[in-house]
């Protein structure tokens, strides 16, 4: 890997101009600290007063000083760099497909592993649950390049779709489950086709704005949507008719009866981890499909050039709220599973966060990557509970990580893009 | 009559304080097209700098409002712009070249980082302020109810209008407004006519990150309650005013800004507080689908 | 032959600017139709009229086809492209840059394959009548491909190949969409002279061989001097002359058009070696 540039000495003022880039960095980060850091907020009866910590400052300084002289010292030239990403990503390319295969196996049979428990298993189905979103949000992002702010909207209309109609009119999952990605897809159409025309910023801040609208009418129409109380005993699902309870209703059969086991409440959270892994292999499967359509090609010309688009005879407003629409039908599915597997749901879980972290994921993942979406997914939902022990820094590792990545891998992790369709092999051969 | 005038009054305050932190977005969007998402949490932070400036002014036993406004402004106004400075520098300017999504996942990084610093540097809990600036006009009395013009609105209200007159002359005016809106225009040939472009971007996040501190200021005095979190629903309202006052134009800012706070004010007075926020985005939505590039903006001339 | 497309009183308003003033002539089907002029004289206006991107303020674009007549200043972009098979470059090329070459002429056949596909449903699940569109769709593609020199590039991205290749590319995406009308918006510009050459015979055929009406903005007199059938001269937005090459080449107002007002001024050599190319 050592090139000759890396090998090379630095020249000597390079050390000097190390010092002082150190140096001005730390001064930096002293006015930073100084404020928030070197002073406190206590609380005091009856208001606050504040207390000084000024060594912290101190310490502050001392650690960018360290750190912005390393990385000065160590930078390599950017040409290096640059080849060895270009490398990387065209090796990665050719192996996606093999990586993908030896996840999916993986994941498969990750329940019968040894070290395989019920948190394990919790965490997996999170992950997947951001894996479907990232993959429906994707189409709308990655694909079409629809800047959508707001994609958690269709994740709680899905969710609210299937708690309502199973708190007022007894639906089970499996009715909910088509219903639920009909009724986030009718959002979708009814949100879009106002504000399709917009441009890419305008378009952000509305679906912005129409996430927050949900959350607020969901926490506001207290007799329809229990407001922030939320909707609770939402029924679990049941193995296509058949429950996962101990005592089964009357004149039925639970899950452990019909197949002769011994009861185990973790039956549920294996059944639960394998219908969301189906319904992410479902999601996988449609949009790899539909971008080998023609409609899946016109969304990427539409985020080509929408101009060449109209020239050439296709619709934008159908093609983009096509996209919208599928986006959020995917975000509805994923929504309904999320309420049957919480059990509870309230608008406290569908805030502008839970979108930005689904646009973080597709976005690092690198978009129109479907494996991306995957790593990037178990990334950032690990990753803060692996942080769990340092409680309060979570979020703020989490932000810092949001950060660091964009820097260190602005194309995402899995950049380039594979042709749809190639001369003498058709999408289908 | 008199209650409308009160929450007219209310609501111009309100409206003035959102165009300060408008101006930010706008300027940001304008010089390098990206929405900076982390702008709401500067003013949070502008706020708690207040919150300490004043308690530790408090406690040193300066107790002259005046001065101590005028210290605690310059402090806050200092630190926040070096905040301002230090995010374009660290999380934005590697990105310039970068894909458009990039710079702003690293802004949502940015300010979930922000929001999560100063959670745990001062605590979750809601920081108070008690009153300093007391009093005011009263400008009406009909049966038993008093239109109010308090002192503290009055100078919110006028510090508003000056910063924005202050700033439509720095842009319109002096070579540094120049050097922002040859950015604007085409950042690669500003630079060809040697346009100092990395100097003019920070600048730019200098100035919205002092606006937004001086929002953060006032916010605290009026209201007299901050947390954490206060950045998120600031910021997004003040976005909103911008793109609804033309994203890009410092007039449609404090047009959107001064909206945004009357709609706000009204709902909350004639209608239901709790759906004050929705009644913000709904008019967004109205009236970008009839005019899709903001009340103020330039119409888009579509090049073929 | 009868007029294919009959423009008439065109008249296109900025503001104040009058970039098109009362402009009529006609193109005749299955003929080239050249409109020439100096910059700015209103010719690519002209074309986003005709293809949808600006509302005309005053004026009728007839296009008359066996299957009805198309009244284009009423129609949207995309319905004029997709009902009355209008098709168009850009000047600044328009390509999906980062899509392959074949993948760019698959996206013009948009709306026969979307049809093909039943609206993607039937697509989804591999419906035989949606292959056989697509390898249809191929075909097509590949035919075009080879007309333009570029099968070797077919799975290329576009935005990478060399300046020629893509706009080459551009002609074969608009042919793609089976046309009746194809616009050319100065197709001949940055290319060399053995390009431009294999440029008109590539015009040629389309008009000939797929008897397709071309109407085409071009500065490079060789080209069109060689293949128009028809030249109209613009000139601040006016038609100022309207007729087949050789009357167009000896007309007095186009030769002060190009030239400036001075009709002493004798025209400089490269200038007149360009309006004489046809010869």
């Amino acid at each position: 890997m050592a090139s000759i540039a890396e090998a090379a000495p630095k020249p000597p003022n390079a050390l000097a101009g190390a010092l002082k880039e150190a140096a001005l960095a730390a001064g930096v980060a002293g006015a930073l600290a100084l404020p928030l850091i070197g002073f406190h907020l206590v609380d005091v009866t009856g208001g606050v007063s504040v207390e000084s910590r000024l060594s912290w400052v101190v310490y502050a300084m001392l650690a960018v000083f360290a750190g912005r002289f390393l990385l000065a010292i160590t930078r390599r030239p950017a040409a290096a760099s640059g080849h060895r990403d270009a490398r990387r990503s065209a090796s990665g390319k050719r192996n996606a497909r093999l990586v993908g295969l030896v996840i999916l196996a993986a994941v498969l049979v990750l329940p019968f592993l040894p070290f395989s428990n019920r948190y394990v298993l919790d965490t997996a189905i999170t992950v997947l649950i951001y894996v479907m979103l990232g993959w429906g949000l994707n189409v709308v992002v990655g694909l079409a390049g629809l800047l959508d702010l707001g994609y958690v909207a269709f994740y709680a209309v899905g969710a609210y779709s299937y708690a309502l109609l199973a708190l007022y009119l007894q639906f089970g999952f499996w009715e909910c489950l088509p219903l639920a990605g009909i009724l986030a897809a009718t959002f979708g159409v009814l949100l879009g086709f106002p504000v399709l025309r917009l441009r890419g910023d305008y378009l952000a801040i509305v679906t912005l704005g129409f996430g927050e609208m949900i959350r607020i009418v969901l926490l506001n129409w207290q007799d329809f949507t229990r407001g922030p109380n939320g909707i609770d005993s939402i029924p679990r699902p049941s193995f296509f008719g058949l429950p996962f309870r101990e005592e089964p209703p009357e004149g039925g059969t639970s899950f452990h009866q019909f197949f002769g086991l011994e009861y185990a409440p973790e039956h549920r959270i294996v059944f639960l981890f394998y219908l969301i892994l189906a319904l992410a292999l479902v999601t996988n499967w449609a949009t790899l499909r539909l971008r080998r359509l023609p409609i899946g090609r016109a969304w990427e010309a539409l985020r080509e050039d929408e101009i060449a688009c109209r020239s050439l005879g296709i619709n934008p407003t159908n093609t983009k709220l096509s996209a919208f629409a599928i986006g959020a039908m995917f975000g509805g599915f994923a929504g309904a599973f999320f309420a049957t597997r919480q059990g509870f749901i309230s608008p406290e879980s569908f805030t502008f966060m839970e979108s930005a972290v689904i646009l973080a994921i597709v976005v690092l993942g690198g978009m129109g990557s479907q494996l991306g979406v995957v790593v990037a997914a178990a990334f950032f939902i690990v990753l803060p509970e692996l942080a769990r022990e340092f409680a309060q820094f979570r979020m703020l590792l989490f932000g810092l990580a949001m950060v660091l990545i964009m820097l260190w891998r602005p194309q995402g992790l899995i950049s380039g893009r594979e042709p749809s369709i190639r001369l003498g092999r058709p999408a289908d051969g | 009559m008199e209650y409308f005038l009160q929450q007219l009054i209310n609501g111009l305050t309100l409206g003035g304080i959102y165009a300060l932190i408008a101006i930010g977005y706008t300027m940001v969007y304008g010089i390098i097209g990206m929405i900076n998402f982390a702008h709401g949490e500067v003013y949070m932070i502008g706020a708690f700098i207040a919150v300490i400036a004043f308690t530790a002014l408090g406690l040193l036993g300066l107790t002259w409002v005046p001065l101590s406004l005028a210290i605690v402004l310059m402090l806050a106004i200092g630190f926040t712009a070096i905040y301002g400075w230090s995010i374009e520098r660290v999380a934005y300017r590697p990105l310039r070249s970068a894909p458009r999504l990039a710079p702003l996942i690293s802004a949502i990084g940015m300010s979930i980082l922000l929001q999560n610093y100063v959670q745990v540097l001062q605590g979750a809990k809601i920081k108070t302020l008690p009153p300093m600036i007391e009093g005011g006009l009263t400008l009406m009395q009909v049966e038993g109810f008093s239109v109010r013009l308090s002192y503290l609105q009055i100078i919110i209200l006028l510090l508003t209008v000056s910063l924005m007159a202050a700033f439509s002359v720095v842009i319109a005016r002096t070579p540094l407004g120049r050097a922002q809106r040859a950015c604007e225009q085409d950042r690669r040939m500003a630079s060809l006519l040697g346009v100092d472009v990395d100097r003019t971007i920070s600048l730019t996040f200098v100035m919205g990150a002092g606006l937004a501190a001086v929002a953060g200021v006032f916010v605290t005095l009026y209201y007299g309650v901050i947390d954490f979190f206060i950045g998120f629903l600031a910021g997004l309202k003040a976005f909103t005013a911008a793109v609804l006052g033309g994203i890009g134009s410092l007039a449609g800012a404090m047009l959107g800004g001064l909206l945004i706070g009357l709609i706000e004010a009204f709902w909350a007075g004639y209608f239901t507080v709790e759906y004050k926020d929705l009644a913000v985005f709904a008019i967004l939505v109205i009236v970008l689908i009839f005019r899709p590039t903001g009340l103020l903006g330039q119409p888009e001339v579509e090049k073929v | 032959m009868g007029a294919l497309l009959q423009v008439e009183h065109l008249t296109m308003r900025f503001g104040g600017l009058v970039a098109v003033d009362d402009v009529s002539f006609a193109a005749a089907d299955r003929e080239i139709t050249a409109v020439i002029g100096p910059n700015g004289a209103g010719k690519t206006t002209l074309f986003n009229c005709l293809t949808g991107f600006y509302k005309p303020t005053v004026g009728r674009l007839a296009l008359r086809r066996p299957e009805g007549e198309f009244f284009l200043e009423r129609m949207e972009g995309f319905r004029i492209a997709r009902e009355a098979k209008v098709a168009r470059t850009f000047q600044n090329i328009r390509l999906f840059p980062h899509m392959t070459t074949l993948e760019n002429l698959m996206v013009a056949q948009h709306n026969p394959l979307m049809r093909a596909s039943g609206m993607s449903l039937l697509g989804l699940f591999a419906w035989p009548g949606y292959r056989r569109a697509e390898r249809a769709a191929v075909e097509r593609a590949r035919y075009w491909l080879a007309k333009v020199d570029l099968l070797a590039q077919a799975d290329d991205e576009a935005g990478a190949l060399p300046y020629g290749a893509q706009r080459r590319l551009e002609i074969a995406r608009a042919m793609c969409t089976e046309p009746c009308l194809l616009c050319l918006d100065e197709p001949a510009a940055g290319l060399n002279p053995r390009e431009s050459a294999e440029l008109n015979d590539l015009l040629r055929l389309i008009r000939d061989e797929h008897r397709i009406a071309i109407l085409l903005i071009e500065h490079d007199m060789s080209v069109v001097m060689q293949i128009s059938d028809r030249v109209v001269v613009l000139d601040y937005g006016r038609k100022i002359a309207d007729g087949s090459p050789a009357q167009v080449r000896n007309d007095a107002a186009v030769i002060r058009a190009y030239l400036g007002e001075d009709e002493d001024a004798a025209l400089p050599e490269e200038v007149a070696r360009d309006l004489q190319a046809g010869h």
